[in-house]
């Protein structure tokens, strides 16, 4: 594996849709840096011959039957809504 | 220049399961707002996914019916990004082990007049992976307005390679792909309800060129006449912006199906930046070989396979089996029509049915299963013209009579005398000889060994009879006399 890119913190912070003071930017690289500096660490063992995995327990095939439940209420799926109209939530105009 | 398009197609389907994806709320279209959430779909904190295993018998199925490798091993990814229609900011997919790979789906073009049946063609798959679909967004004129009764809805994503060239291979795929689905019943595929949903991934280059031109992703096909007309659509407006001495630019395209134009969509200027990582909500799946027998003992025949068994064991024309192949139901019910009727009498039950008993089910706005008409009425009433017993007018009669009623064809031309007449081979006779008598000409002709001048005599005949002489008795009566003169 290659060196970790760059750490952009702006990138990282508009991907992650948070806006950060400069204080934060200053404090967050300097953590995020750690990490990436772990992973690059991490990505020295030699893992010829090793499996990749997702998961580190060799479970496979958890499931449940298809059956229907009931789900919420209406009121309670709202709860959280900052604002609603029509039993739907309502967000700023979004157009992609 | 002569120019080739190359066009992919991106098709999303909707699997028909009676709960979502990850968890055991009900999954549906046409429910009031917000009436299929829980916790799970809501992405509410310290919820996690279960998942639903009907959801992969359904997407190893169409993989199966569409040969596909199954992939032993498959597994989930995150896929981030932020969206109102996605509560969790992240969409549950497949990213880098789908559980399906390559495959193909056949088509067929259409051919010379609709009589004719077209080249067909199999048209390879890169893929088809299973995710959760998104929750419904309504744009108002100030804000938009979030539905999720969709979000986890299990959804597949089909990719085709890049291996269609124009936009009657792109129908003619989408016409296939959603018949194999509907047979299999993995799938309603209305696309009304946004059940199968398709974008198309469209570049022009000149012949002969083997580098793929700059492809432009047309969104918003939202029925399978439109992806036809917007990806012709397309294909044209590539083709102008070439030869007025520009360059296409890769962007995304909003067709639209009303006015037949389309538009570009403002994107955001940043590529895409999903960070996919392997979600550790969820266990990989491993599909062994006895799962794979297990779902492939519950492949139907698919269209055009039965299509070419139509043609074999039953010498149906195609102007006959183009019609029934892509309805299984349909299908099903002409075999056991035939198997009342017999094998030899396929073709006649085959008109009834794509003649007679779509127009009356046309008419009345019946699915078949509503119908009156069952395959046991086609066959006797086939039967009863094949005996002589009724006539064609006549039986046309009783069709309209039999799909309005659902009584039998006898009890029908017996209630309405519809039968042929007469029962009394005295008058038959008396008719035959006057009408031998009337005409020397043709009595001459079919004793010098014309066989068919005994024709001449019929018309008479069956004017005498009003019409409701039984044509086979005629016959035999009328050469009974002649073989004795």
């Amino acid at each position: 594996m290659s060196q970790p890119a760059a750490l952009n913190i702006d990138h990282v912070a508009k991907l992650a849709r948070i806006a950060l003071t400069p204080e934060e930017k200053t404090r967050f690289s300097a953590q995020l840096g750690d990490v990436l500096h772990h992973i690059e660490q991490l990505s020295k063992v030699d893992v010829s011959g090793v499996e990749p995995t997702a998961h580190a327990f060799p479970v496979v095939n958890v499931w449940a039957d298809d059956v229907a439940r009931p789900g919420l209420p209406v009121a309670d799926a709202l709860r959280n809504a900052p604002a609603q109209r029509d039993n739907m939530i309502v967000v700023p105009k979004v157009v992609e | 220049m002569p120019y080739e398009a190359v066009i992919g197609l991106e098709v999303h389907v909707q699997v028909k399961t009676a709960s979502k994806i990850f968890t055991r709320v009900g999954a549906g279209y046409g429910h009031e707002p917000n009436t299929l959430t829980n916790e799970v779909v809501l992405a509410l904190p310290g919820t996690l996914p279960v998942m639903n295993k009907a959801a992969l018998d359904a997407i190893i199925k169409a993989g199966l019916l569409l040969g596909c490798e199954i992939a032993p091993v498959c597994k989930w990814d995150r896929k981030q990004y932020f969206y109102p229609d996605s509560p969790k900011n992240y969409q549950i997919s497949q990213y880098d082990q789908p559980i399906c790979l390559g495959g193909s789906v056949e088509i067929e073009l259409p051919g010379a007049s609709r009589n004719v049946m077209g080249e067909h063609k199999k048209i390879p798959l890169t893929r088809i992976h299973l995710e959760e679909d998104v929750g419904k967004l309504n744009h108002g004129a100030i804000d938009s307005l979030v539905d999720y009764n969709r979000a986890g809805t299990p959804l597949m994503e089909i990719v085709s390679e890049p291996a269609l060239h124009s936009a009657e291979e792109a129908y003619a795929y989408l016409t296939s792909l959603r018949a194999t689905m509907i047979y299999g019943g993995i799938s309603d595929c209305d696309m009304e309800k946004g059940q199968l949903r398709c974008d198309a991934n469209i570049s022009i280059r000149p012949v002969g060129e083997t580098k793929l031109g700059t492809k432009v992703e047309l969104k918003n096909l939202n029925s399978i006449s439109f992806v036809r007309d917007g990806i012709a659509h397309e294909i044209k407006r590539q083709i102008a912006v070439l030869e007025r001495g520009g360059t296409i630019i890769q962007e995304t395209r909003d067709y639209d199906g009303m006015t037949g134009t389309s538009q570009s969509l403002r994107t955001k200027e940043e590529a895409h930046d999903y960070r996919y990582f392997p979600d550790p909500d969820l266990m990989p799946v491993q599909v062994d070989d006895a799962w794979k027998s297990r779902i492939r003992a519950t492949c139907p025949e698919l269209p055009f396979d039965k299509q070419r068994r139509f043609f074999e064991q039953y010498q149906l024309p195609y102007t006959l089996t183009s019609v029934l192949v892509w309805d299984r139901e349909l299908a099903d019910w002409f075999e056991q029509a035939v198997q009342l009727a017999g094998t030899e009498k396929a073709q006649a039950v085959g008109n009834w049915i794509v003649n007679d008993l779509l127009r009356e089910l046309g008419n009345a706005k019946q699915t078949l299963a509503e119908s009156k008409v069952t395959p046991a009425h086609v066959a006797a009433l086939v039967k009863l013209i094949d005996a002589g017993t009724v006539l064609t007018n006549a039986a046309k009669e009783i069709f309209v009579d039999m799909a309005a009623t659902g009584e039998m064809p006898e009890v029908i031309a017996d209630h309405k005398g519809l039968k042929a007449a007469p029962t009394n081979t005295d008058e038959l006779e008396q008719w035959c000889r006057d009408a031998i008598a009337g005409n020397a000409k043709a009595l001459a002709e079919f004793k010098a060994g014309k066989d068919s001048a005994i024709n001449a005599f019929k018309g008479p005949v069956m004017k005498a009879a009003k019409g409701k002489a039984n044509p086979k008795l005629v016959d035999e009566t009328l050469r009974k006399l002649l073989a004795s003169m």
